[in-house]
């Protein structure tokens, strides 16, 4: 504790206490936006405080039938099966690259390592996951491209198996005759559930954050938006609704979709996270640890 | 036994493990480096009936394309730019923000601060532009509704490119810092006490500690993180320039990066040639700043070098 200050602790606190509220008023914004009536909101525009509460935004996207509520399941299974998926290759690669018995492991690590320092960039990788795999319009656009895998994510499990989980237990495996994949599930695994639970998170936050393999891979196929996909899609019809206007000199009266209902979608879309938010915070932190930054 | 006979018995062993490793190889090669081979379509004339392999030899055509307009300088303006100035008001921001959170006594505080500043980090850059939308929008944007309420005019933001420095840099580090901040924070905690202790003994306090304990010991972190930007300085956050912006034209000065560049050619333009040119480059120097970023960082801290 550098400081015994008095003055000095009112002014940091106060500082830390700006720099929160800028973090999280926003978010009051929306959530408060979402909940103000449709004319009011037009009307007096944003703010923290409802004029006038409504919860149509809500009643109209949980309609059924709606295409919000399709979105929100497709988030929902693609996030799911990518990050078990994601979960089960980097375990396994990553036990195999912290084993020393393992021949070629050096070259492993290095092929792995070379994926973090050197990319094809999106011009070759788009055309071959369209013109190659043709995945265009399909399920598999939103949960294999550039998802599945995370590098950082191998080398910080790799090295909190190397660091936490007791050589000997492995050994001692292995000559009660266990074959490596037993090994794997039940001796190392269990062991490793902080780093799990952390990569976990990660990846899952990463497929329900993603929207851009919407935006690339989806062209037709409206009924396997994400609701990133969906938030992303309004955005810009709305823009392009007001710009038409604009050019037209017709003036809209209303923005299409209304901004409540969008706001409220993407509330919607948050919630989930704002749950799980101190097992990510804590999950996070883990990972910052156990990597050492450096990873 | 003789050494051929010795390697076939260690791959045998080895066996259980390449199955393990299969799974992300064949991902690894199939998502990350086919597309580096895929790089040569920029001497390509891309025909996507044709495909990348089968598609004719252009030379240097695409280049000299893309270097005939003033895009080409633009947007490698626009994305080390950019990348500089993220760089360095993140590193301060971070770093004095993971100073004041040290030096709260309060568990309770320091952790509700902590929760606080690493909210933004979770959102997806499609929530963050609702979020910006909501404060710059010209008819019922926060900021537009307050000019108006104190007599001002009402600014037309997504039309102005004058602003967009200032905004994209504030929403790069609001989003960012939180995230950072807890790196630093973690390093500071890390550092032993009685280093405080004895600098007190000896009479140094507040900066003097600050100066001397505190940013010595956090130099490796800030060495690996902006070890870790140099050397993205060419890529830039595609839904930063792209999204956040709402994709309008007329800012396309100040928020054209490569990466909305090359998205633009070849999803919406039907241009690839051009975004191939410009992905090429990417790809190229994006990889020399990482080699020399950690040959850099071989010379100051040899230690702390990538490899």
């Amino acid at each position: 504790m550098v400081s015994n200050n008095k003055a000095a602790k009112v002014i940091m606190n106060l500082v830390l206490i700006l720099l929160s509220a800028m973090c999280v008023i926003p978010l009051l914004i929306l959530l408060m936006s979402s909940i103000t009536e449709e004319k009011t909101l037009i009307q007096y525009g944003y703010g923290l405080i409802p004029r006038k509460i409504s919860f149509d935004a809500y009643t109209y996207i949980f309609r059924s039938g709606n295409t919000v509520l399709h979105s929100y399941l497709m988030t929902i299974i693609v996030t799911s099966v990518g990050t078990v998926t994601n979960l089960v290759i980097t375990v396994m690669f990553a036990y195999a690259l912290s084993r020393k018995q393992m021949w070629g492991r050096n070259v492993l690590a290095f092929y792995l390592f070379f994926t973090m320092i050197f990319n094809g960039g999106l011009v070759p990788t788009y055309i071959m996951w369209t013109q190659t795999f043709h995945i265009r319009d399909t399920i598999w656009a939103l949960i294999v491209p550039g998802l599945l895998l995370s590098p950082f994510n191998v080398i910080l499990t790799r090295t909190f198996i190397t660091t936490n989980v007791p050589e000997e237990i492995i050994e001692s495996a292995r000559i009660d005759g266990a074959h490596e994949m037993k090994t794997l599930l039940f001796v190392v695994v269990p062991l490793s559930k902080p780093i799990i639970a952390t990569i976990g998170l990660m990846s899952g936050l990463a497929y329900w954050n993603n929207w851009t393999n919407g935006l690339y891979y989806l062209v037709r196929r409206t009924d396997l938006f994400t609701i990133q996909t969906v938030l992303n899609t309004m955005l810009k019809n709305a823009e392009f609704l007001k710009s038409e206007a604009a050019q037209t000199g017709i003036v809209l009266e209303m923005e299409v979709p209304s901004s409540g209902i969008r706001m409220a979608i993407a509330c919607v879309a948050l919630i989930p996270i704002l749950i799980i938010y101190p097992f990510i915070q804590k999950a996070f932190v883990r990972g910052i640890v156990i990597g050492g930054v450096k990873g | 036994m003789n050494k051929k006979s010795q390697i076939k018995r260690k791959i045998k062993k080895s066996i259980p493990f390449y199955l393990m490793s299969l799974p992300a190889v064949v991902y690894l090669f199939i998502n990350n480096y086919l597309p580096m081979f895929g790089l040569v379509i920029a001497f390509k004339k891309i025909d996507y009936s044709l495909g990348i392999l089968k598609s004719p030899w252009n030379g240097l055509n695409n280049f000299s394309y893309l270097f005939k307009t003033r895009d080409a300088w633009l947007i490698v303006r626009n994305t080390v730019g950019y990348n500089i100035i993220f760089i360095t008001v993140g590193l301060i921001v971070s770093v004095t923000v993971a100073i004041l959170l040290s030096e709260i006594t309060q568990k309770f505080l320091q952790q509700t601060y902590q929760t606080c500043i690493l909210i933004p980090y979770l959102l997806s850059i499609v929530m963050v532009s609702y979020l910006v939308f909501a404060f710059l929008g010209t008819e019922s944007g926060i900021l537009n509704k307050f000019r108006e309420s104190i007599g001002l005019n009402k600014i037309s933001w997504y039309s102005t490119p004058k602003y967009w420095p200032f905004i994209l840099v504030l929403v790069n580090t609001w989003k960012g810092f939180g995230y950072t901040s807890i790196v630093y924070f973690a390093t500071i905690m890390g550092i032993d006490k009685s280093l405080y202790e004895a600098a007190a003994v000896d009479g140094a306090t507040g900066w003097k500690q600050i100066r001397h304990i505190t940013l010595p010991c956090l130099k490796p972190t800030i060495i690996t993180l902006s070890l870790l930007a140099i050397g993205g300085m060419f890529h830039s956050d595609f839904g930063l320039f792209y999204q956040v912006p709402m994709n309008s034209g007329l800012l396309q000065d100040v928020t054209n990066t490569i990466d909305t560049y090359v998205y633009r050619g070849l999803v919406e333009l039907f241009d690839p040639g051009r975004s191939s040119a410009a992905g090429f480059l990417q790809s190229i120097l994006g990889f020399i700043m990482v080699l020399s970023a950690n040959a850099l960082t071989r010379r100051l801290e040899k230690d702390l070098a990538l490899f």
